[in-house]
């Protein structure tokens, strides 16, 4: 089972219309590859997922820019002013949640979980519309799992069977991502033979993983 | 006093606030400005939503790691013995009352404890990112900012801007004074010399009740 596949084959699994998870935050992390390549395609209408849109300039903030989002779902948009104008205007719809939400409802979505319960929002504008339960005496809000077609995000080094070890602080929502999608497309600076890792070290095991694309040099 | 130097007050004062082995989470601003201040020989463990414990000072441009950055993604160092985790672990940390002091800047707080800082509708509505899981999962909530913005007051009876989080705030550290939230309302503590009681309470729109235990407000 050969899992490599090159920029263009991946590119081309992204239709327009999909709901697109892509890891990364404030660019950190981001399969930057992967983004720009989607940024030529100019693929539209996507329903994006993602921790924040970024800067203008930087990972999936060209998606933004490009206009190839028409929903956002993000816990973070201050710092791509393309995002608020497009939300003000009414050209993208941008939904807020709390940023530990959002990673628990992709964690849940890849988990199998139906939802859980969070205090994280009550009494604030992120309650609207959600079941509010209460539990020894605590009210929780309600948070159902996300999901979405495909998975785009980037690990430093992958084994040939998708087996991931991440760099720094690039961990953030890829190793939760690579569980919640479809598809699951993996950019890396660097690919090596099955056996190569450290099986203590590896984070994502290559399971989740269905197709990997070479961004580095190797 | 100047603004700079007035940020550099309150994050001084924030800092006496942190103990040895805490484990903290600092906003952006003023509130990252406390790290600066952590006394000598104190084990402070600080926590970047991002993603990791450790966070270190900025690094010297040529030691510079793209993917090693703070929660502002600007770059950053990792302290011997940090680590790097996934962003469920890092709000189950948060969520789970593993941090033990947030600092946090805010637009508006008030005496409830109920704390504005992530929108301004019409104007300004960048994403509550963290904050809302910050503000409801930290053992301690302490709200570091100017008294008031231009003249306006921001500690009031009760907030006008959507919430970040209700009844969470314990402690509210400005230039004039450092005041504790507490189920009777708002209790000054502690007072700038360079200002008296008249003043703060005419900085402040809530009701303020003077501590028995008044001291003088020390850096």
């Amino acid at each position: 089972m050969d899992k490599i596949i090159t920029l263009d084959q991946a590119v081309d699994k992204v239709k327009d219309g999909m709901t697109i998870m892509i890891g990364g935050f404030l660019g950190c992390g981001n399969p930057h590859r992967l983004i720009d390549a989607l940024v030529e395609k100019d693929v539209k209408n996507l329903t994006l997922i993602c921790n924040d849109s970024s800067f203008p300039d930087m990972g999936v903030g060209k998606l933004i820019v490009k206009k190839c989002v028409k929903k956002l779902i993000a816990s973070h948009v201050g710092t791509n002013p393309e995002t608020g104008r497009q939300m003000n205007s009414g050209e993208m719809e941008v939904i807020l949640v709390p940023q530990g939400t959002l990673a628990e409802q992709v964690r849940a979505g890849g988990a199998g979980l139906g939802g859980f319960l969070t205090p994280t929002g009550v009494g604030t504008v992120a309650e609207e519309g959600k079941q509010k339960i209460t539990i020894d005496e605590r009210v929780y809000l309600l948070e159902l799992p996300l999901r979405a077609d495909i998975a785009l995000i980037a690990g430093e080094t992958v084994d040939q069977f998708g087996n991931v070890v991440y760099h720094g602080a690039t961990r953030n929502f890829n190793h939760l991502m690579a569980t919640a999608a479809d598809l699951v497309i993996i950019e890396t600076e660097k690919i090596v033979e099955i056996g190569d890792l450290d099986p203590n070290s590896v984070v994502t095991p290559g399971i989740f993983i269905d197709h990997i694309v070479n961004g580095g040099g190797n | 006093m100047d603004r700079n130097i007035i940020k550099e007050f309150i994050a001084k004062r924030v800092a006496k606030e942190l103990k040895d082995g805490d484990v903290v989470n600092l906003g952006i601003g003023l509130p990252t400005m406390v790290a600066n201040y952590v006394p000598e020989g104190m084990n402070v463990l600080f926590q970047s939503e991002n993603g990791f414990i450790g966070l270190g000072p900025a690094p010297l441009e040529s030691n510079e790691d793209p993917n090693i950055v703070n929660a502002g993604g600007q770059c950053v160092t990792v302290l011997p013995g940090g680590v790097f985790f996934d962003s469920a672990i890092s709000f189950g940390i948060i969520r789970g009352g593993h941090v033990d002091v947030t600092v946090l800047g805010a637009l508006e707080v008030d005496e409830k404890g109920n704390l504005a800082n992530w929108m301004i509708p019409g104007k300004m509505v960048p994403g509550m990112g963290g904050a809302m899981d910050l503000v409801v999962g930290a053992k301690k909530v302490i709200i570091a900012m100017e008294h008031t913005a231009k003249g306006n007051h921001k500690i009031l009876k009760e907030c006008k801007l959507p919430l970040t989080a209700a009844n969470e705030v314990n402690l509210i550290i400005t230039e004039m004074g450092v005041i504790e939230v507490t189920q009777n309302g708002l209790f000054l503590m502690e007072i700038n010399p360079n200002f008296t009681i008249e003043d703060v309470q005419k900085a402040t729109e809530a009701e303020l009740t003077i501590s028995e235990s008044l001291t003088k407000m020390e850096i």
